[in-house]
């Protein structure tokens, strides 16, 4: 991978390196009265293996001058393995604090093992280790193809990945070591979200970069799902984080904003990661390797602007409605619940344009299981957001708020609908990336699909459970006007769905590792090792498989 | 031009779609969240609501630590079951000095906006060392390591100052006698008790919340975060004497 790099390109990222090993080491020294002394190590034995790993390929032979014709795809293929690597360790996390959950002594004794610690170490590997990943490296994929341009330069995509990388180690090293803000879905604390910033402007600049080279007039609809993505978890990742430090030598800090204001920015931010991290950056996936796989067009061009522009309005209303009958103003709520519902309309916009764009192509999806990953994302996409524009409206959220439905919820988007695009989208890449027929193994993609549907819904349908009994006990009265049931009673009761959810998420688990073991076996295959280079971009068909269809 | 004839050009220019996507995700923010700095109803007016004397933030900082808001709640909603179980709905004023909330999104366990006096320190402590020795059933991890663990004191200074940075008002005296003040706390026979009164008034729970007067734990300032939570200020509970003294 570093041969393919320039001399001038390996002395900047030696550079860079040197640069990161540098403020590791201050941080190191800085503060090792602290935990993030430790942060300091991480970071500054990061950017020394880096350092050495590109000084022993430093005088490989300089790559040909015609890999400017190819597509640059070294960083996607380590995405996807970074992505794969993730996934099976996030879920691994999960499904033990699952099972946490049915019996309290598996947390085996240690501080950093606590369903505390450990469930944040859950949420950011999945969502910003294998979410974040993938995104990174099907944007760099798509954005190259969709605009028939090579990525400008061949160091900021590394450094926007590994950068990415550290980010998301720093993140879970940190919670096990008990740094973090306690914003749900922004726990890393100031210094490494200030990294986060350089890495995701440059990120940013990258992708305007590419798009400024392209050769086609249009920029495809993935790309401004894409850039939707970028822009907009740059702007909630800033605001939600406004911190002060109580010094520089300490990772400890204080959000600027306290109670009410602060429940609503973090909302707003918690709602739109779902919003922009977890919805717009997968559709953008979902437009471009649906209809590839497909071999059809998208069915709608005049639905996509109108879902794209919905989404990205809509969807920034609708933080509030986590706060219903809370301290936060009534008028603040109605707003939220509202607009939660008006969001329903682009996103089964989306939805039913992807899923009728399978039109002409569903004996394709019977016998496809990778495509198959893909149309039950769409159908879940379908199904969660109808869910969560239900759950939105008041009176239903007087029962399903705090409850298991929540979770049930948010499960039913993050493994039916996100990771099941991504692994449709990881499938369908894998062969392409790595110049192999297919798969190692069809079969085992047949596996996987039948494990991850079968986890999904097992969990999906045992939260329901749980969250509707659970809500419905607490408001339980006898007839003489007092509370039917105890706290205490409650939780016996969501003995057996814990169980069940906890097995639902093995089987997910379980799927992830064969995924995993696929992929690797694809990469290790024998296979056209000459054209490993890139692709050529292709001159643009006659009436491709992406133009729009009408 | 149609919208779709307008949308078919803009396509075309990335700097178009760009200013586009940040005008239009911004709007619902600004309307949302901006408003709540500046209508005074926002959050009501509570004379008598005080500031976490320094142990308390220190627990409430272990409390964010361990990551106890995962599973606990501190907001009691405006429902008739949350306010017969957890007592009167939580009021904006109540959490008007944490940086930041802690209102949760999950109960697995109950809400603890005003678990504050409600059991006596002693079961808190064996609650947090085993909770199956006090609820059998219960699935809350054991925190045996508050009790054995020191609590470091020496910055609190610091934790004060950038909470004034950010809007609560400790005073100079509050800021420079930070680590005696939680020193004196959980220790009411030291001489350096008074101190703690007269900056956080006469009502501040002084007393060894672990039972170990000799050694200031993590223990000490988790008991003592969680016995003063909803107990900052009278407000929540104004409503609800007046309409019993208008019975």
């Amino acid at each position: 991978m570093i041969a393919q790099l320039t001399l001038i390109e390996r002395q900047r990222a030696i550079a860079i390196c040197i640069a990161v090993a540098v403020g590791g080491a201050l941080i190191m020294l800085g503060g090792r009265d602290d935990v993030m002394g430790i942060h300091g190590a991480l970071i500054f034995v990061a950017g020394m293996l880096m350092i050495f790993r590109i000084g022993m390929s430093y005088y490989a032979p300089e790559p040909s001058e015609d890999r400017l014709t190819r597509y640059y795809d070294d960083p996607s293929r380590a995405g996807i393995v970074l992505a794969m690597i993730w996934v099976v360790f996030a879920l691994a996390v999960g499904d033990w604090v699952a099972w946490q959950l049915v019996e309290p002594n598996l947390t085996f004794g240690p501080a950093w093992s606590s369903f505390g610690r450990l469930r944040p170490v859950h949420t950011t590997g999945v969502i910003f280790g294998f979410g974040g990943n993938a995104l990174i490296a099907t944007s760099f994929y798509v954005v190259q193809r969709t605009s028939r341009a090579r990525l400008p330069d061949q160091v900021t995509p590394w450094f926007v990945l590994l950068g990415y990388n550290l980010f998301c180690l720093l993140a879970v090293t940190g919670y096990l070591m008990g740094i973090t803000q306690s914003k749900e879905y922004a726990e890393p604390e100031w210094y490494v979200d200030l990294w986060l910033v350089v890495v995701w402007v440059i990120y940013f600049v990258l992708y305007l970069r590419t798009l400024a080279r392209r050769k086609e007039p249009h920029i495809y609809v993935s790309n401004w799902y894409y850039m939707a993505f970028i822009l907009v978890v740059a702007i909630l990742h800033i605001v939600n984080n406004l911190a002060v430090p109580i010094s520089l030598t300490s990772a400890k800090s204080y959000s600027a904003f306290a109670g009410v204001q602060d429940a609503m920015t973090e909302w707003w931010y918690g709602h739109n990661a779902v919003a922009f991290f977890l919805t717009a950056g997968f559709l953008g996936m979902m437009y471009y390797y649906l209809p590839i796989r497909a071999g059809r067009p998208i069915y709608s061009y005049r639905m996509s602007i109108i879902s794209f522009w919905g989404i990205t309005f809509f969807y920034m209303w609708a933080g509030s409605h986590h706060l219903h009958y809370t301290a936060l103003p009534q008028w603040v709520q109605t707003l939220g619940m509202t607009f939660s519902l008006m969001l329903l309309i682009p996103s089964w916009g989306s939805a039913g344009n992807l899923l009728l764009t399978l039109n002409g192509a569903w004996d394709k999806v019977r016998d496809d299981a990778t495509l198959r990953f893909m149309m039950v994302a769409a159908v879940f996409y379908g199904l969660t957001t109808f869910e969560g524009s239900f759950m939105a409206i008041r009176s239903v959220n007087s029962l399903s708020h705090y409850t298991d439905w929540t979770v049930g919820h948010v499960h039913a988007g993050a493994l039916g609908w996100v990771a099941m695009i991504t692994f449709g989208a990881i499938y369908a890449s894998v062969p392409w990336l790595w110049k192999r027929e297919q798969m190692y193994s069809p079969r085992l993609v047949e596996v996987h699909f039948w494990l991850a549907l079968s986890g999904t819904v097992i969990y999906v349908f045992s939260m329901w459970n749980s969250g509707i009994v659970q809500g419905l006990m607490w408001r339980t009265y006898n007839e003489g006007g007092t509370l039917a049931f105890s706290f205490i009673d409650t939780l016996v009761a969501m003995h057996p769905y814990y169980i069940a959810r906890a097995v639902g998420g093995l089987f997910f688990l379980i799927g992830g590792c064969v995924g995993a073991y696929n992929v690797w076996m694809t990469i290790l295959q024998p296979g056209a090792a000459a054209s490993q280079a890139g692709d050529v971009p292709q001159p643009p068909p006659a009436s491709g498989v992406l133009q729009p269809a009408e | 031009m149609s919208i779709f004839g307008f949308h078919y050009r803009m396509e075309s220019k990335a700097i178009g779609l760009t200013i586009g996507i940040i005008v239009v995700a911004s709007i619902g923010g600004l309307v949302e969240i901006a408003p709540l700095f500046t209508i005074h109803q926002t959050v009501e007016d509570a004379p008598d609501m005080r500031v976490y004397t320094p142990l308390e933030l220190a627990g409430r900082n272990i409390y964010i630590r361990e990551g106890c808001y995962a599973c606990h709640s501190q907001m009691i909603r405006t429902l008739r079951d949350d306010v017969d179980r957890y007592g009167p709905y939580s009021l904006a004023v109540e959490s008007k000095y944490d940086h930041p909330m802690l209102w949760g999104s999950k109960r697995t366990g109950p809400d603890l906006a005003r678990i504050g006096e409600k059991y006596s320190d002693q079961w808190h402590v064996a609650h947090l060392n085993n909770p199956r020795d006090v609820v059998p059933v219960s699935v809350m991890p054991a925190y045996n390591w508050l009790m054995t663990t020191e609590l470091r004191t020496s910055d609190l200074g610091l934790h004060l100052k950038a909470q004034r940075a950010v809007g609560v008002p400790y005073t100079d005296d509050m800021i420079a006698n930070a680590a005696q003040d939680a020193f004196a706390q959980a220790n009411p026979d030291s001489p350096l008790a008074d101190g703690v009164t007269k900056r956080y008034g006469k009502a501040t729970t002084m007393r060894s919340f672990d039972g170990k007067p000799s050694v200031l734990t993590e223990m000490d300032a988790l008991v003592a975060y969680l016995q003063i939570l909803g107990r900052l200020t009278e407000a929540a509970h104004k409503p609800v004497a007046q309409a019993e003294a208008a019975k």
